[in-house]
């Protein structure tokens, strides 16, 4: 039940682009078509699922104040959570390049569809984010698997609800200083607003 | 009305392409077609539509179908005050003065949003050279309907403004936006200014006169809402409350007749019935969403129902239908035909989950009272969405009677 609620927490509340606005970037430029968004969401999802859990068990077992006690008294004091974002990171880049070999290699179809997304992805900084709020939250190993399939879902139904409109928006009469980029930054602005129904719930 | 139309005559070639004031074109032909049927026919080619109904017509329809909505709204403001007051207890008693109060607290606001809306739309026009639409006639309605009475004037021009031009002018004006531009006007005002148009205070008009004593200005949901964590059966809780005024002031029938505090055109379900039959009786809404809209609430309230851990939870789901905004904003709001769904299907599933959502968001959600507003933003920024996957299905399923 607790893992459920997170779940649906991650996807709609603690929303990664409405909530922090986290992983702008790829956001704004992949989503002009709907099919893309699909794309690239998947990819996110794929990525934030198997990252957070991993760096949890980097966290947990290496990097955390303590972390390091099971090798020996002398270890107990360590405390190494400053090389967070360099490990995590690195974790990040690693995974994907792993990912993408072994997508490559087992489901050729799937990495063709995915193309220059998966190794675009690797500096994303929703997923970044994921692994730091997953370390800053204490979650456990269950719950950071969750919780990276759900920000990761929040992600994806965000960035295809605004490739749909930008579909649609090609029917609109845009201000030429305001097109491209411009318009989508309002955009997200105003579905920033439709996003805040969901704060404040506490599930 | 011959004069009028000579008049025009004289003044047209001044603003025809050479004359004097060819920019401010769209202002005069803003005011031809509001006094006279336009004659603009298609050239031979592109498509002939042989119909009276135009966007003109359209959107005066919904205006026309708001009036019982505003009338009513006029009165029950007046009423809500004489009531918190202690001068009045009948409903018919002073009929006079209370539509007067109303009408001095209300027209005000129609006003100031027809004005600030009306300049920033004719402003687009003339720079951007597009014609001028009644949609802002619409808007410029729905906008006061939607706010209470006691809402600084300044207030709604700004946010009139604000989603004029960043809801619908941005987007290329009307039949382009993609949010509902007065639904973006008050959750705009709802975030920028949360003192003014939530809380207890000011759904009744006080004027500087003191309330009696145990009143309180609670909406009916804001009292189910604490009946809820204080575990109290809310049908008691409805029932008892504000009995300073009266019985039974959040009864059943008081709730859907529309004799409560509230924001000025969206308490009564009966007038907003009324403006539903007008616009489904015209076909200008979809009866698909207004229905399903509502289908949407009450089933979720049954859900809640099957659920129930505390006592708004357990609530009937009828009171659901009748309590807040939700018959105006699903008649009203849900129904704008630009921001909702464009397919048939889309239709139902969007009306569905306005309904659904509002539920959700008022009862789990303890910062929105009410949750019609952010339900139909949210809808409308997933519209797209539903369309894009009715279409699909549909490309899929022809595709698959092709036979080439």
């Amino acid at each position: 039940m607790e893992l459920i609620s997170l779940g649906i927490r991650s996807i709609f509340i603690d929303n990664m682009v409405f909530a922090y606005f986290l992983g702008m970037c790829s956001f704004l430029a992949v989503s002009k078509k709907v099919s893309t968004a699909i794309g690239l969401g998947a990819a996110v999802v794929f990525v934030l699922t198997v990252t957070v859990p991993v760096n949890w068990l980097l966290n947990e077992f290496v990097l955390k104040e303590g972390a390091l006690s099971f090798l020996g008294e002398t270890f107990a004091t360590i405390d190494l959570t400053f090389l967070r974002f360099i490990m995590f990171i690195a974790i990040i880049a690693a995974m994907v390049q792993l990912v993408e070999m072994v997508v490559e290699k087992f489901a050729p179809a799937l990495y063709g569809a995915l193309g220059i997304f998966l190794p675009l992805i690797a500096v994303n900084c929703a997923i970044l984010g994921g692994s730091l709020f997953m370390a800053q939250r204490d979650y456990t190993l269950a719950e950071s698997v969750v919780y990276g399939f759900g920000s990761g879902t929040g992600f994806l139904l965000a960035m295809v609800a605004l490739a749909a409109i930008r579909e649609k928006l090609k029917y609109s009469n845009v201000p030429n200083g305001l097109k491209g980029l411009g318009i989508t930054m309002l955009l997200t602005g105003l579905m920033g607003i439709a996003f805040m129904s969901f704060m404040g719930i506490d599930l | 009305m011959k004069f009028l139309r000579e008049l025009l005559d004289k003044q047209k070639p001044l603003f025809h392409k050479g004359g004097k004031l060819e920019n401010l074109y769209y202002l005069f032909e803003a005011g031809e077609t509001f006094m006279f049927s336009p004659n603009h026919t298609n050239g031979i080619k592109g498509a002939q539509v042989k119909d009276a109904i135009d966007l003109k017509r359209m959107m005066i329809t919904v205006v026309v179908a708001m009036i019982p909505c505003l009338l009513f709204g006029m009165y029950n403001t007046g009423h809500q005050h004489f009531l918190a007051v202690g001068e009045t207890a009948g409903l018919w008693e002073d009929f006079g003065p209370k539509m007067l109060l109303g009408l001095q607290l209300v027209l005000p606001i129609v006003i100031v949003a027809y004005a600030a809306g009306g300049l920033v739309e004719a402003a687009f026009a003339v720079i951007r050279k597009h014609p001028i639409n009644e949609g802002f006639l619409v808007t410029g309605m729905l906008i006061p309907l939607v706010v209470p009475a006691s809402l600084p004037l300044w207030q709604v021009a700004l946010a009139t403004i604000f989603a004029v031009v960043i809801a619908k002018e941005v987007f290329g004006g009307t039949g382009m936006n993609i949010l509902n531009v007065a639904m973006t006007a008050r959750a705009f005002l709802y975030f920028a200014y949360p003192a003014q148009i939530s809380g207890d205070q000011v759904w009744t008009y006080l004027g500087d006169k003191a309330p009696v004593d145990g009143f309180s200005g609670a909406t009916a949901l804001a009292v189910a809402y604490n009946a809820g964590v204080d575990g109290e059966q809310v049908s008691t809780a409805l029932a008892s409350h504000n009995s300073v005024l009266g019985d039974g002031l959040f009864s059943f029938v008081n709730l859907f007749v529309g004799w409560i505090p509230g924001s000025i055109g969206e308490t009564s379900t009966l007038m907003a019935l009324i403006g539903a039959a007008i616009l489904i009786g015209t076909g200008v809404a979809s009866w698909k969403i207004i229905v399903s809209g509502f289908a949407g609430a009450y089933l979720m309230g049954l859900i809640m129902n099957a659920f129930a851990v505390n006592e708004y939870m357990a609530m009937g789901p009828e009171y659901h239908l009748v309590m807040g905004g939700l018959a105006f904003g699903v008649v009203f709001m849900a129904t704008d035909p630009v921001s909702a769904s464009q397919t048939e299907t889309g239709k139902w599933i969007y009306g569905l989950l306005i309904g659904v959502l509002t539920v959700i968001i008022r009862v789990t959600n303890p910062a929105y009272p009410e949750g019609i507003m952010l339900a139909v933003l949210l809808m409308n920024v997933f519209a797209p969405l539903i369309d894009f996957y009715v279409v699909k299905a549909n490309k899929k399923r022809r595709l698959q009677r092709a036979t080439v």
